[in-house]
């Protein structure tokens, strides 16, 4: 599984990465979390709010407010279901 | 009621004597924090609802191939609604342009967003009255749509970085889940939460401003300097804000304070444009999808039409 945050560098982008890792880490999964800052990329994943999160390509929360530790995990889990 | 829960408070609570200029201050200042949170609140929580109808996605697809003109009032419109801070400008305008929104169009939102939303208006409206916030959101509109349209008239397109052009976006945005109502509610109380984190100490300080200061400083301090008779002060003043970075509520202090010190109307609304409009930060930003000539014309545009404004309303109100 493949989790990216996306973002240009700024505050909330360091706390969503920050809820993303806590998240994978609470549910004991095998993913890696990815910071992605390049602006192309973002853009590329037609994200236009930052931050974005991203799980197995798709995009799963864009711009402010952030979502809660739960949501994070919920939105994580919904991939999972998915395989 | 406000006005009875605050002179309660000030003379019954605390005890304090009728008629002082410490009391009337103190009485004034509970009166108006209490007054403005209130508008803020609601207001913010209000629009967060509506906001939450159009995320940029949505926005992008209403722009897109839309007719010059047309294009800029809606997109000046949408600015207002759409959730924008200045850290996402940048995938914001690649997302517009890759969907086919043209460039002037883009433009006339990128300057509405920042300028003209729902905090700039609700501070005015507490602290100056409805019909200045009316004006401000106005001009403010029509700024946003006469700078856009004139720089898509140039035909400016080439002065956007090439690797903008390249970019195709996957579209995933769609995965986004649907929302409930009950979600949207959720999104506009964290919302409502999150802005006044950032804006109450700038708000109290304009409230402090106007219950203390008041009445310190001379009258018509700055109406020698920067009144309605000096030609130069709408220019000055844009000159000065152009370069400041701050939101609409981080500038509300000042423009109180120059407002109260005797500055006119026109100079003060130019300066607040201004600030909020234009930015180095927000210039350094643009600079990874403008080509610099495209950003000179951009803030060329912006400071021209900014001090127009200035003059008009200096000149009517």
């Amino acid at each position: 599984m493949e989790i990216k945050v996306l973002g240009p560098g700024c505050s909330n982008c360091f706390k969503l990465e920050e809820l993303a890792k806590t998240a994978v880490k609470d549910l004991g999964l095998e993913a890696t979390v990815v910071k992605i800052t390049d602006i192309g990329q973002i853009a590329t994943h037609g994200i236009m709010a930052t931050p974005g999160l991203v799980v197995n390509g798709k995009v799963k929360h864009s711009g402010k407010p952030l979502p809660s530790l739960d949501k994070v995990k919920e939105l994580i889990k919904s991939e999972l279901v998915n395989g | 009621m406000l006005k009875a829960f605050a002179d309660y408070l000030v003379y019954s609570v605390l005890g304090m004597a009728r008629g002082t200029r410490l009391s009337g201050a103190l009485e004034f200042f509970i009166y108006d924090t209490i007054k403005i949170f209130l508008l803020l609140s609601v207001i913010i929580f209000i629009i967060s609802i509506i906001r939450s109808y159009f995320p940029p996605e949505k926005t992008k697809r209403i722009l897109s191939n839309k007719r010059e003109f047309i294009g800029n009032i809606l997109a000046a419109l949408l600015g207002i609604v759409t959730p924008f801070c200045s850290c996402s400008a940048v995938p914001l305008f690649i997302g517009f342009v890759e969907a086919g929104v043209p460039l002037g169009v883009t433009f006339s939102f990128l300057i509405s967003s920042p300028m003209v939303n729902e905090v700039a208006v609700v501070l005015l409206w507490g602290l100056f009255g409805w019909k200045i916030a009316l004006i401000y959101m106005g001009t403010g509109l029509l700024v946003a749509i006469i700078a856009g349209m004139i720089i898509g008239k140039l035909k400016l397109e080439k002065w956007v970085e090439e690797y903008v052009y390249t970019i195709k976006a996957m579209g995933a945005a769609a995965d986004i889940a649907k929302q409930t109502f009950r979600d949207r509610l959720v999104y506009a109380r964290e919302n409502t939460t999150d802005i006044l984190k950032q804006v109450w100490a700038y708000v109290l300080v304009a409230i402090g401003i106007g219950g203390f200061i008041h009445g310190y400083v001379p009258e018509d301090f700055l109406v020698r300097y920067a009144g309605p008779q000096n030609p130069f002060a709408v220019p000055i003043a844009v000159a000065l804000g152009v370069p400041l970075y701050s939101n609409a509520a981080g500038v509300i202090p000042i423009v109180y304070a120059l407002m109260e010190k005797g500055m006119s109307m026109g100079t003060v609304l130019a300066f607040m444009m201004a600030v909020t409009a234009l930015s180095f930060p927000e210039m350094i930003i643009l600079r990874k999808v403008l080509k610099a000539r495209l950003l000179a014309v951009f803030v060329s545009i912006m400071t021209v039409t900014i001090i127009g404004v200035g003059y008009l309303f200096n000149a009517i109100l």
